[in-house]
């Protein structure tokens, strides 16, 4: 049994397509981040789940029943908004309420769990104020209060920490996590903030222009972008795709890159498929992060390349280098001295590269 | 040396720059005050006058005070002179004037706060046009829809009564509450309505509870909008009534046009100023939030 399943979504807003044949599947417990840059649909998607938006084509189900056509209160769920969307006119008491007065659950049963969640969230000395009174983190436990008195199936949370400034919003971070290996739910989390999906995620999906895609561990996305859009929206900087061709000589395959002649061994490379690798145009994808000024495996490949930029940014420095006029960025930490406009011997991890089909963008 | 002259001028800069200042801040004090009794002027006069015995006013002028405090135009203006026909005074037509007011702002501010919240948290295909075609009927002049009135009135049989002038200032004044709370719920969050819908609330209750509630600087707006423009008619309350179901302002025009003995200044005045209060009540009472509410934006959680 899936908690929550999704089967060929699709979702227009007239002529524009939102969301194209969407499937997705959740396991009980399980925390899956819907990531991508503003209007690539998953506001939509998480919309849709809790029933807030119509579908035109697909279902939804929660625990295998379908519930594609089921009001939102009717489907087991609560969502926790960016802008928290507590009632202005309402106390937290009030607030967290609500919903189970609708429902009306007994009177018994709405204290208990009262008290239980504001305990649990530490707003209980807060329950006669009203929103403005405040906090921005004590307003976003108020919502998460308000979600969790329902004790529902699923939640949903839409961008729940954009709203607070850099350090509250870390804070907060982390207290979403502590709430999800405490109360083991299955959550359905939208942001467009690579960390938070990160550190959060037990699985993520990655969407663009409405299609998922890849949809994964959080190490996978890292590790084995399934293309070039994931490969170049997580982390920062970016990963570099140097554009050049594959070689194969006697089972020896090695990359080039274009206008330049060093070519560089390609091993220990998982190949989705090995057929007709000789003279492909492709990408050959390393991060900043795994080029070292030191040598550290035995398998690191030697370069040296020109230092063009340097950004200084506290605890690291991001330098460009000049690899045959295209740019490649690396990492390092701040206390290594290089020197502009002279080259430089760098190593490249090969155990950490990917390689993209430079027609398709498709993980090779 | 050089110190020193420099010191000099500069003094004498500061002095002179003193002294602009000085006469600025009094010139414009003077302005100010010439506004200010521009405006008060014409009230003062009313006042003064109304307070004046009819001997005064033929011998005294317009601005000299009166000999006491003589009340007694205030009375007959209120309650007549106790003739029989013919003697016109404002006390029936003010409650009138109250009972068409009051349904007819309550009304045209509940539908519009409805319409309002209905074009803007539950959109829907054409809202655009609706909301657009709402916003002409700000533009048309009163008298355009004159004739149109008369008849449904005439169809509905309320011509010539509090009633039909309830349904026209209702109608009429739809547009503009529709406009101030559709301004006003724009800005309101719509996750609020999402959340609401999540925790099962319906329509009827979200407004009610959630929406309702945090509306009250733009009630205020459009109260007092509302208030001052149907007390103030004098349009449709000529057009569509006359003699008993009349509103306050046509009787105040039968009042000082029709009497055809000498003219009683000071009975038209305390009439004039009777017949004005209600609007200034009002402002007085909610005039702060008038401006707070045309001016307040977003609704801070």
């Amino acid at each position: 049994m899936k908690t929550l399943k999704i089967e060929e979504l699709s979702k227009n807003f007239g002529s524009t397509e939102v969301l194209r044949k969407i499937n997705l599947e959740i396991n009980e417990g399980n925390f899956l981040v819907l990531l991508g840059p503003s209007g690539c649909g998953k506001s939509t998607l998480l919309n849709i789940i809790a029933g807030l938006e119509t579908i035109n084509e697909g279902n939804v189900f929660i625990d295998d029943y379908n519930v594609s056509k089921v009001e939102p209160k009717d489907r087991n769920i609560a969502m926790v908004f960016q802008s928290y969307a507590l009632y202005p006119s309402m106390n937290v008491r009030e607030n967290m309420i609500f919903g189970l007065k609708q429902a009306k659950t007994s009177k018994e049963k709405i204290e208990e769990q009262l008290e239980k969640v504001s305990k649990f969230l530490q707003v209980d000395q807060l329950l006669e104020r009203k929103p403005s009174q405040l906090s921005g983190g004590q307003r976003q436990r108020v919502a998460i209060g308000r979600a969790l008195v329902r004790e529902p199936r699923i939640f949903l949370f839409d961008e729940p920490l954009s709203n607070l400034d850099a350090k509250l919003r870390v804070e907060m971070r982390r207290e979403i996590k502590k709430l999800h290996q405490q109360l083991k739910t299955t959550v359905v989390y939208v942001t467009h903030d690579q960390t938070e999906a990160m550190s959060l995620g037990t699985r993520i999906a990655i969407m663009n222009h409405g299609v998922i895609q890849q949809n994964d561990t959080p190490e996978n996305i890292y590790n084995k972008p399934s293309n070039t859009f994931v490969a170049d929206f997580i982390g920062s900087p970016s990963m570099n795709l140097i554009k050049g061709t594959l070689k194969e000589t006697s089972g020896e395959i090695s990359f080039t890159a274009s206008s330049s002649n060093i070519e560089i061994p390609i091993k220990d490379y998982e190949f989705k498929n090995k057929s007709n690798l000789n003279n492909k145009e492709v990408f050959f994808g390393i991060r900043p992060e795994h080029i070292y000024f030191k040598k550290s495996n035995e398998s690191d490949f030697e370069i040296n390349l020109r230092a063009d930029l340097s950004e200084y940014i506290g605890h690291e420095q991001i330098m460009t280098f000049d690899y045959s006029n295209q740019e490649i960025l690396a990492k390092f930490p701040s206390t290594i001295k290089i020197q502009l406009a002279r080259e430089t011997k760098l190593f490249f991890d090969l155990t950490q590269t990917s390689l993209f089909d430079a027609q398709t963008e498709e993980r090779i | 040396m050089q110190d020193s002259l420099k010191s000099s001028s500069y003094q004498q800069l500061e002095q002179k720059s003193k002294y602009t200042n000085m006469f600025l801040r009094w010139f414009l004090y003077f302005i100010l005050i010439l506004f200010a009794s521009y405006f008060i002027f014409p009230l003062y006069v009313m006042v003064v006058t109304s307070l004046k015995t009819m001997e005064e006013i033929r011998q005294g002028t317009l601005l000299s005070w009166p000999s006491g405090l003589n009340l007694e135009s205030w009375a007959v203006a209120w309650g007549g002179r106790g003739y029989g026909a013919g003697d016109t005074f404002l006390r029936p037509y003010f409650w009138n004037s109250i009972k068409m007011v009051v349904p007819a702002v309550f009304f045209s501010t509940f539908i519009g706060a409805m319409t309002g919240y209905v074009l803007t948290k539950w959109r829907f295909k054409g809202d655009q046009w609706v909301f657009l075609f709402l916003l002409f009927g700000c533009f048309i002049p009163f008298q355009a829809i004159l004739l149109p009135m008369a008849r449904t009135l005439g169809v509905l049989g309320i011509s010539n009564s509090v009633v039909g002038l309830v349904l026209v200032h209702t109608v009429y004044g739809i547009p503009f509450t529709t406009l101030f709370f559709r301004n006003y719920y724009v800005s309101v969050p719509t996750e609020l309505v999402k959340a609401a819908r999540i925790d099962g609330a319906g329509f009827f209750k979200i407004f009610f509870k959630i929406l309702l509630p945090i509306s009250a600087p733009i009630i205020v707006v459009t109260v007092i909008w509302q208030f001052t423009q149907i007390w103030n008619d004098f349009l449709f309350g000529s057009t569509f009534s006359f003699g008993e179901a009349a509103p306050i302002q046509v009787a105040l025009n039968n009042m000082v046009l029709s009497s055809t003995s000498v003219k009683e200044y000071n009975v038209d005045m305390a009439s004039a100023i009777i017949a004005g209060i209600p609007t200034l009540i009002v402002y007085v009472l909610a005039g702060k939030y008038f401006i707070r509410g045309l001016t307040s934006g977003a609704v801070k959680g």
